[in-house]
């Protein structure tokens, strides 16, 4: 307890109750450029530059002309912008014999990435949503062998693939490439969806169930329109993942079936004639854009999906 | 006849068995309740009656029909849910219309009763909305209509009122009562709550680890519990337990500690033997104070250690033959901590159990 004597030294210094009154009320102020902030934004703003520096060198390297490249300033931007090097990575750079440019190797990655993503997703959605809310018998082992093959090495299947292949007649073929992006996808993409099914109320499945619908009723109707998200997901996944595929590319494929990434790599690093570093970048661009475009656009998708996904209760 | 028939179920999931050769029957009509704690298996026998899980011995009969191996459409029940369940992607009429549809029923048969149900639960003004733009309580309606729609005789509900709030809960508790009495269908209710079991059912099987321990009406359960179990489960707050020995003879006496009952009124099941261990239960609200108490057969002196004030009535603590001991007496009349009252109750009104078995004697 405070005694008379400071009470009043108080009172002599301040009123009280006009301290309390104009004392911290309200959101505490937060200064702009606290040392927290500068540091913060800081790191992310060297970060940020650390990450797109290249990607700028790439962009600036590829609308020079060669004679400009060659006085080496890397940095500096073209004094004067030419396309040329986009239109030639698209449709004159060579690849061996063939002069197409990489026109060829994007619509056959377009005619691998599209079954594969639907095939997979498509495969994989029912095998999760089977095993999530079907419990069959043996839906343990299945799943820890699927989950197992997960964590096989690529390299050690690579060959047994080139037989079975081979033995179905598909070697070399799209369709061969297609049959191994979906058996591929299959592990983490069950696993993706078999979690995200579980996590849906169970009761809801019941209650389907007691409404009168049946496997796929309950799938088409019940669970597909509640998973949009998870879809958006696996889409991700799958697209960037297969369209940056190199290894079962140049694999499973012959040269006139050659998905973009292989083509890339075979312009970039033949080795005859002079290295046209502009056409190098624009090529690599040209492959790199759908994966971009792909997290541009779903990026926004996602969000929106999880928000119409969620309802609570 | 017999509306629900459980026989000899048993359900096992893996090692642990959940029921065992579990046996209820259902008349035609009646509301049942399955009450008990968390984990006693009530669910799970509801979950077999509307065929979402397979029992792993036994039969189940609806309406006289074996369905032990049908699927639940066949089976001739409505289920409610306790988080409703209700498609989030499809409007309220969408989600009374989905199992008709599944029938593949006429059109004009469907919109009949969609219409019917709504009117019954007065929800035709949401017809249009999402369930995602309905408050608890309607939602809770919207997934009692998909039962009505059916147009079953057998209603399952799976605790539909634990997640509304107290006020709600009240409300849609009387109105389901009010819809068995309209509808008269056979009703099976699992709660954990007692108020919407002793409220709700024509008859309680209070359930505990797989096993029905009492099936009779609610006053039979609330008066007369067969163990120490289903006597400490219903009521709140719950039964003064003290632990003794019973004195056989003309008038048999039970004591514990300093305290001697003489229990003359008290009906016992069995010939008793002398010394047996017991535990006496007396309910908190038998219990009176004052000059009410003196008209008792049993009274005693005691000091109150604690006072609960819950509003209508007041919980007192105190200790009788050494043991803790609560009372309920009215808020107008609660003593204060440190007083001396007296008390008194009826041992006509008590249950006495023996210590070993937990079974009434």
């Amino acid at each position: 307890m405070a005694n008379t004597g400071t009470l009043n030294l108080t009172a002599a210094a301040m009123d009280p109750v006009a301290a309390e009154l104009s004392g911290p009320r309200g959101p505490r102020p937060r200064p702009t450029f606290s040392r927290r902030n500068i540091f913060l934004y800081g790191a992310l703003i060297v970060v940020a530059l650390y990450y797109l520096l290249p990607l700028y060198v790439m962009i600036v390297t590829s609308l020079k002309g060669m004679p400009e490249i060659r006085l080496g300033n890397i940095f500096s931007p073209p004094v004067e912008i030419t396309f040329q090097p986009w239109v030639k990575a698209w449709s004159e750079a060579c690849t061996g014999l063939n002069c197409e440019g990489l026109s060829r190797g994007f619509w056959n990655s377009v005619r691998i990435l599209v079954p594969s993503v639907v095939l997979s997703i498509a495969i994989a959605s029912v095998n999760g949503y089977a095993l999530a809310n079907w419990r069959f018998k043996g839906a343990d082992i299945f799943f820890t062998i699927l989950i197992f093959g997960a964590f096989i090495p690529y390299q050690v299947m690579l060959y047994p693939l080139v037989i079975i292949l081979r033995e179905m007649g598909l070697y070399g073929t799209l369709w061969g490439l297609v049959l191994v992006h979906t058996v591929f996808g299959m592990p983490i993409l069950t696993l993706l969806f078999r979690n995200y099914f579980t996590s849906l109320p169970e009761e809801l499945f019941k209650a389907a169930r007691v409404d009168g619908a049946g496997f796929w009723g309950i799938y088409f109707k019940i669970m597909l329109p509640m998973s949009l998200p998870i879809f958006v997901v696996a889409i991700i996944i799958q697209v960037t993942g297969i369209w940056n595929d190199f290894l079962f590319g140049v694999v499973y494929t012959k040269p006139d079936t050659y998905p973009m990434t292989v083509q890339l790599n075979n312009i970039v690093n033949s080795v005859q004639g002079v290295k046209e570093y502009n056409v190098n970048m624009a090529a690599t661009l040209l492959t790199g854009l759908v994966p971009l475009f792909v997290y541009f656009v779903s990026g926004k998708l996602f969000v929106r999906g999880i928000a119409a996904g969620a309802v609570k209760g | 006849m017999a509306s629900v028939v459980v026989r000899d179920v048993s359900l096992n999931f893996g090692v642990v068995e959940v029921l065992k050769s579990l046996n209820l029957e259902v008349e035609q009509g009646e509301f049942i309740v399955l009450l008990g704690p968390s984990g006693c298996g009530k669910s799970t026998l509801l979950n077999c009656i509307a065929g979402l899980l397979d029992v792993t011995d036994g039969q189940i009969f609806i309406n006289g029909k074996n369905v032990t191996w049908e699927q639940p459409k066949d089976r001739g029940i409505g289920m409610v849910f306790q988080s409703y369940a209700l498609y989030p992607q499809m409007s309220v009429e969408g989600n009374l219309s989905f199992g008709l549809k599944n029938q593949r029923l006429p059109k004009d048969e469907i919109e009949k009763r969609v219409k019917r149900a709504s009117e019954v639960l007065q929800i035709e003004a949401l017809l249009k909305r999402k369930p995602s733009a309905l408050s608890g309580g309607q939602r809770q309606r919207v997934a009692i209509g998909r039962a009505l729609v059916r147009d079953v005789d057998v209603f399952l509900f799976d605790e539909p009122l634990s997640n509304l709030d107290a006020k709600l809960r009240n409300e849609l508790r009387v109105e389901i009562k009010r819809l068995h009495q309209r509808l008269e269908n056979t009703m099976v209710y699992v709660t954990h709550d007692q108020i919407e079991a002793m409220t709700l059912a024509d008859r309680i099987a209070v359930m505990r680890n797989g096993i029905i321990q009492q099936l009779d009406s609610p006053h039979a359960i609330y008066a007369r519990p067969v163990n120490r179990f289903v006597a400490g489960f219903i009521g709140s707050p719950g039964m003064n337990f003290l632990a003794g020995t019973l004195e056989a003879g003309s008038s048999p006496k039970f004591k514990a500690g300093d305290a001697t009952i003489e229990t003359g009124g008290y009906m016992f099941e069995s010939r008793l033997e002398s010394g047996t261990q017991a535990i006496f239960g007396i309910r908190p609200e038998h219990v009176v104070i004052g000059e009410q108490a003196k008209a008792m057969p049993y009274t005693t002196d005691v000091e109150i250690e604690i006072v609960e004030p819950m509003g209508s009535d007041t919980l007192a603590w105190t200790k009788v033959g050494g043991q803790n001991f609560t009372f309920r007496i009215d808020s107008e009349f609660a003593p204060k901590v440190g007083e001396k009252v007296k008390i008194g109750f009826d041992p006509a009104r008590a249950s006495i159990f023996d210590a070993n078995t937990d079974i009434r004697l």
